[in-house]
């Protein structure tokens, strides 16, 4: 039988010949991946056995270095965690912290071809590689990680075929925002893209796309392999592994082709993300008082280049707080490396380390009551980033970086 | 059988709107009374326990947090919407809340009517108008699991996680 890339790689580990939409897949998990939250009080119970520490990775992401004593002790218990079952690959406050989707993808933790699971809906991030990956509860990732096992509801699969190019000035972001508002809500379903724009969509791009999935409600995003995919995952892990294509007869919910030429910049009203999405035009004019760019979706090294090409030689409106978190301490010195770190201070940036921070609510950039906030991260929820009073605009790091520059919502190619 | 007085709510229902992010190192009491409180003020001094949630397309969209262990703290005996988001759902089989998807159901109740769950048929019925409804049936070892108590009964079972500390206990069911 014909299959999807992710059918194909559900049917594998699960040990099925072949798996099709409607089917309950209880399958092995090559990597378990576990976040600062799933040591929290709340969430965490006392784990006896772990069925093996060589597919585990420990990243603490979303309260790094602690914001306060509670995640301190979340922290504390985490390590350890580490130190019991000697989980090798830990990613702990220092050079090698990042957001764990962004942490994944740097190391090629989750191979082509793979099944991934962590506790943060934002999992599906490494689509971008050709893996199977998905948000679980915290009791589900307590089950993978001492079963070594989970369970997927085997979805009908959307696939996008993605054609031309992105004009300056707009990028991933603005096209997810064109399927969030064109296509709706994918609860339930997969998306698989590929197409030939892949040559020009880099590894950052696709992997804002795949994060994004979780904001359609997507079971799993994945993407076609390309060799430039191949040639980034052989860069980082030696280990072997068989990316997966998707039959050419593989039976799809719907194909559609979207010409990448026809993007323009989108912003998210405040409140929710399905069809929710204006062009940015619209939107034009609304005066803010914070702008923020991080995020799994949007702290990568291409969306931090994109910020300081908009700021280069200019300076953040008064008034206006811009806060740059990047998505790794590598992207970070990356950025630093490359001349970004110091365009974005002398616009009046405030660039912190990294961490999931201002995206959540966390902390460095919760909003006040009242406030309103343009934002390249990947939520525009009511009470999402602080007061429930504050109202939330979600678009891309250019579009957020010219806003800045105005000290209200602007478009990237006009200011 | 569960029934119980309806409360409707519309599309796209997030977990941040169930669980603010601020919360998520409260206690569950403390979250449980938090439900909906940016949107729909004061609801959870209205809710009786049975009460079921009717809502629209993609409910519970959002984020990984226990959205649905503060639902089920409420003692709601069932969400039932158009379409439920996969991760809300796991976490509805995962702290043992009753959830079920159910193409229609958005139009077919207006608040305060009762609403009928067969888990038998996968029927949902209302009991003013009449109307009956085709539910999505859920795969038999996650329904165990969902009316059951959840994974840690499990996991306990099996001896991979420690019993509950006996504060948390009634809590985790």
């Amino acid at each position: 039988m014909a299959m999807t890339i992710i059918e194909k790689i559900l049917a594998r580990a699960s040990g099925a010949a072949t798996v099709a939409p409607g089917d309950l897949a209880v399958v092995d998990v090559d990597l378990t991946v576990m976040i600062d939250l799933s040591f929290s009080g709340s969430s965490w119970r006392e784990v006896l056995k772990v069925h093996d520490p060589d597919k585990v990775a420990v990243v603490f992401d979303h309260e790094v270095p602690a914001a306060n004593r509670e995640s301190a002790a979340m922290h504390a218990r985490g390590r350890e965690f580490v130190r019991r079952f000697g989980i090798g690959r830990f990613h702990d406050v220092g050079p090698d912290q990042g957001i764990s989707h962004v942490v994944v993808a740097e190391n090629a933790y989750c191979l082509p071809g793979t099944v991934m699971a962590c506790s943060d809906s934002h999992t599906c991030s490494a689509g971008a590689l050709n893996c199977v990956a998905r948000g679980l509860g915290a009791p589900d990732l307590i089950y993978a990680l001492t079963t070594g096992q989970t369970w997927f509801l085997v979805g009908e699969t959307v696939r996008y075929d993605l054609a031309g190019r992105l004009g300056e000035g707009v990028s991933a972001k603005d096209l997810f925002l064109h399927i969030a508002q064109t296509c709706g809500d994918h609860a339930n379903q997969n998306v698989e893209f590929g197409g030939p724009a892949l040559a020009h969509l880099s590894i950052d791009a696709r992997r804002t796309l795949t994060t994004m999935g979780a904001e359609l409600s997507a079971e799993f995003a994945t993407f076609e392999p390309d060799e430039v995919l191949l040639d980034y995952v052989r860069a980082r892990n030696a280990a072997p592994f068989e990316p997966q294509y998707p039959d050419p007869d593989a039976a799809y919910l719907r194909r559609e082709t979207i010409d990448l030429d026809l993007i323009e910049p989108m912003v998210a009203l405040p409140d929710k993300v399905i069809r929710n999405a204006v062009p940015v035009g619209e939107a034009a004019g609304e005066p803010i008082q914070q702008a923020f760019i991080g995020s799994c979706a949007n702290g990568t090294l291409d969306d931090l280049a994109e910020a300081a090409r908009i700021l280069a030689g200019r300076k953040v409106a008064p008034g206006v707080r811009l806060i740059v978190t990047p998505g790794s301490q590598r992207i970070f010195a990356a950025a630093s490396r490359a001349g970004y770190v110091q365009t974005l201070l002398d616009a009046g940036a405030v660039v912190t380390p990294a961490t999931c921070g201002a995206c959540f609510g966390g902390h460095m950039g919760v909003l006040g009551p009242g406030e309103t906030c343009i934002t390249a991260s990947t939520r525009n929820f009511r009470g999402r980033m602080g007061d429930p009073t504050a109202r939330i605009f979600m678009a891309s790091p250019a579009t957020v970086a010219a806003s800045a520059i105005a000290g209200r919502i602007a478009h990237p190619g006009r200011i | 059988m569960p029934s119980g007085r309806v409360w409707t709510f519309g599309d796209d229902i997030n977990t941040d709107l169930m669980l603010p992010g601020p919360l998520l190192g409260a206690s569950e009491e403390v979250q449980a009374r938090a439900v909906f409180s940016a949107n729909r003020p004061g609801w959870v001094d209205l809710v009786r326990p049975g009460d079921i949630i009717v809502a629209g397309r993609n409910f519970g969209t959002g984020s990984s947090r226990p959205a649905a262990r503060s639902l089920r703290n409420l003692a709601l005996g069932a969400l039932v919407a158009e379409s439920i988001n996969g991760l809300f759902f796991r976490n509805a089989v995962s702290f043992g809340f009753l959830a079920i998807a159910c193409p229609g159901v958005a139009a077919a109740f207006a608040e305060g009517q009762t609403a009928e769950i067969s888990l038998a048929d996968w029927t949902v019925r209302n009991r003013e108008t009449g109307a009956v409804l085709q539910a999505r049936p859920i795969p038999e070892q996650l329904l165990a699991m969902m009316t059951g108590g959840g994974v840690f009964p499990v996991l306990e079972a099996r001896g991979l996680i420690a019993p509950a500390p006996p504060s948390a206990a009634p809590r985790h069911g």
